[in-house]
């Protein structure tokens, strides 16, 4: 993974000065989100995957994977995945990104139609960070059953707030009758992969809450004393936290094959290759999401009561994992995607796949 | 961080894609001629002198080694390409596994230069079999309790004792054997151990079978009644085994063999559960690949790291300990998911014979080559907790 590169160097220094866990579990209130973002946009990180010419910092797949390994490492409660996607999705219809925080949708289910006369309709029911910010990117299906990319001024929009199992904006958004700011035809095959791309997104922020919990329940359990001394030292704890490293283990090679995969194919990926980043992006959410569930379940073990408190940060880790598995396709919705795939392809074309890969 | 693991996305390079067309076609024509049948789960059918001798004539046994010894001085991402597709296939490969993994590694790092000049060649061209005398009657996962005494004598050592568990034993024309040569000491439990090249054939050897649930012969009890080993089939540093085991300890924890060891149960799943699965079928498969999928991706990072020279240790671990409650849940998960399948399935009888038998060896999947126990243990002390 490309976790030494500058950009990802960078997006380090500014969690860690700015939006700390623990800084933020103390904060008294959110004042301190304005510096941080102001900081992260002029460091060109929320539009890293956006090329100079339209407004980004022309950055490649791989670094900002690598920035989205971090803001799962510091469960960094801003938009920055959101935005870094919403930049992606409008670059590959050529629209230009604005700047301030975006939100970005990518929904299997009922799709936002776009009507002849250029307004939209429909309703996406669980926007993350939907009115934290201040443009949407999506895409919307013309009558003629093309898809558009469409950016929208949420504050055009009506928005009924939610909130995730973290406490983060999750809105319920209504477009009927809003015009969008900017519309371009989507190139073919843009639909599936803005998922992919949001499921290995969210796979990659999966990694880095699973790396900073088994971390954080490696250093208490040297650190916790009972009958007399660390429980570091009894086997039991042992084998909880060796399953734990297990478990980050997989998600960590599990969610950077998929960003590798998606970083080495074309921009919007077809045929043979389509295949692969299909199996690669579907595999690491699913087994992510299968390790967030075990991972996260472990780390409150060995952390006990003060864990499951307000004022440790543990949780600002586990509510964000728990929540990140149902973000672009939960575990089950990928398992039935790959698992007709495979049964339609027969039992002899699977190892080919798996050994390609 | 305090804990570093490490698994880049590694992928093998142009070499192994065409080395793995090769090995496919191969296996295709040995298919075809009858040499083995890959729908046979049964691995007690494993053993195939014919086989072994033409995977060595492939230049695919030791391929990693010297060429002065027989081998071919390919990489070790190569090797890992031709163990796959072989364990995919079901082939027969029981004759030279052993050796091409672990015992052929070992003689190439310690063994004298006559004894590899004699054996390592043999090994390459798929004439002769390995065991690894290490566990015994009352040593088992704790290896450093090993009684097997080799006491200096004229020229050589007399070993005396018994191991157990050996699989192989009874086709072996060799053994790596662990014996104990001087007393442990107070500060050191782990010392007097010496390992030793062994000729199945020396006089005082004994070989019992031990029949295992399933009714298969693999295991042996190996009796040791004043065996006589000669000087120079001393391995390494007398009473200091236990410096060389670890680290090799790595190769053979994290290769394919340690996930794919139930695989055809999988492909007999989707036979089963046909073209067009119920979404409980479907989503049961989706996990089931996606799982796999990632074992594998760990495995050749693994596979990556020790080609660069690393010594992946903890990471090793992790791979064994994940990939061998995969592949013994999988027999399971697979009865699970066929329960509403159509009864009338065309390969209904083959699925229901590699589940049974998948079913019965799946327990020794985690025991053997290092239990969950002792691999959760290594992962605990690679994460500072020992």
């Amino acid at each position: 993974m490309a976790s030494d590169s500058i950009v990802a160097e960078t997006a380090t220094r500014i969690f860690r000065d700015l939006c700390d866990p623990q800084t933020v579990t103390s904060a008294a209130d959110e004042r301190w989100k304005g510096p941080a973002w102001t900081q992260l946009e002029e460091a060109g990180l929320t539009l890293a995957w956006v090329p100079a010419e339209l407004g980004g910092a022309g950055a490649d797949l791989a670094d900002g994977f690598a920035i989205l390994r971090q803001t799962g490492r510091f469960a960094v409660p801003l938009p920055i995945a959101e935005t870094l996607l919403a930049g992606w999705l409008l670059a590959r219809a050529n629209i230009s990104s604005p700047r301030g925080a975006m939100a970005c949708t990518a929904r299997a289910g009922h799709p936002v139609s776009l009507t002849a006369n250029g307004s939209l309709s429909g309703r996406l029911r669980a926007v993350p960070f939907g009115r934290a910010a201040r443009h949407l990117a999506l895409l919307a299906r013309r009558e003629s059953g093309d898809w558009a990319v469409v950016l929208v001024e949420t504050g055009a929009a009506r928005i009924v707030d939610g909130s995730s199992l973290a406490g983060d904006p999750l809105d319920a958004v209504t477009l009927d009758g809003i015009r969008p700011v900017a519309v371009k035809d989507a190139p073919a095959g843009l639909h599936d992969a803005v998922m992919l791309m949001g499921a290995t997104m969210r796979a990659m922020q999966m990694a880095g809450a699973l790396e900073a919990i088994l971390d954080a329940a490696v250093t208490y359990a040297n650190e916790r004393v009972a009958f007399e001394r660390p429980i570091a030292k009894f086997q039991a704890v042992q084998h909880n936290l060796a399953r734990l490293a297990g478990e980050t283990a997989v998600a960590m090679a599990a969610a950077g094959s998929a960003a590798d995969a998606l970083a080495s194919s074309s921009a919007v990926p077809r045929g043979e290759e389509d295949l692969a980043v299909f199996l690669e992006a579907a595999a690491a959410k699913i087994r992510v999401g299968e390790a967030a569930g075990e991972g996260a379940a472990i780390a409150h073990q060995v952390l006990g009561a003060i864990g499951f408190t307000k004022e440790h940060t543990l949780h600002r880790f586990t509510q964000r994992l728990w929540t990140w598995r149902d973000d672009f396709g939960s575990e089950s919705h990928w398992a039935v995607q790959l698992g007709r795939h495979v049964a339609a392809n027969g039992a002899d074309a699977l190892w080919p796949m798996l050994a390609a890969r | 961080m305090a804990t570093e693991l490490t698994f880049d996305p590694l992928r093998l390079p142009p070499e192994c894609v065409a080395l793995r067309r090769e090995v496919r076609a191969f296996l295709a024509e040995e298919i075809e001629a009858g040499t083995f049948n890959p729908h046979q789960a049964d691995n007690d059918q494993g053993y195939s002198e014919e086989f072994s001798r033409k995977v060595g004539a492939r230049g695919w046994i030791g391929m990693t080694w010297p060429k002065p010894y027989g081998g071919r001085e390919r990489s070790f991402l190569e090797r890992y390409v031709v163990t796959e597709e072989f364990r995919v296939a079901n082939a027969p490969v029981r004759l030279h596994f052993i050796a091409d993994r672990q015992s052929g590694p070992v003689l190439l790092k310690y063994a004298s230069e006559r004894v590899k000049a004699d054996v390592l060649p043999r090994i390459c061209r798929g004439e002769v079999c390995f065991a690894i005398g290490m566990s015994e009657p009352n040593s088992g996962s704790d290896l450093f309790a090993a009684s097997t005494r080799a006491t200096k004598t004229d020229g050589g050592w007399l070993v005396n004792g018994t191991k157990v568990w050996t699989s192989n034993a009874h086709h072996a024309h060799y053994m790596i054997g662990l014996f104990r040569t001087s007393p442990a000491t107070k500060e050191n439990r782990r010392h007097g151990l010496t390992q030793f090249l062994v000729d199945m054939k020396t006089p005082g050897i004994t070989v019992n079978p031990i029949y295992q649930m399933t009714g298969q012969h693999d295991f042996n009890e190996v009796v040791f009644q004043d065996a006589f080993m000669p000087d120079d089939h001393v391995l390494g540093e007398v009473d200091g085994a236990w410096k060389q085991a670890t680290s090799e300890l790595a190769y053979e924890r994290s290769g394919p063999e340690r996930f794919l060891e139930t695989y055809y149960v999988l492909t007999e799943l989707v036979r089963v559960l046909g073209e067009k699965p119920d979404i409980r079928g479907a989503e049961g498969l989706g996990r089931l690949v996606a799982q796999v999928h990632a074992l594998r991706r760990m495995s050749v990072s693994v596979a990556g790291m020790l080609h660069a020279g690393k010594e992946p240790v903890v990471e090793a671990a992790i791979v064994k300990d994940l990939g061998t409650i995969w592949e013994q849940k999988l027999p399971h998960r697979a009865r699970d998911l066929a329960a509403f399948a159509e009864a009338e399935a065309a390969n209904r009888a083959t699925f229901e014979e590699h589940l049974a038998f998948a079913t019965q060896i799946a327990p020794k999947l985690t025991i053997q080559g290092g239990t969950t126990e002792i691999l959760r243990g290594i992962i605990a002390r690679g994460l500072g907790l020992r």
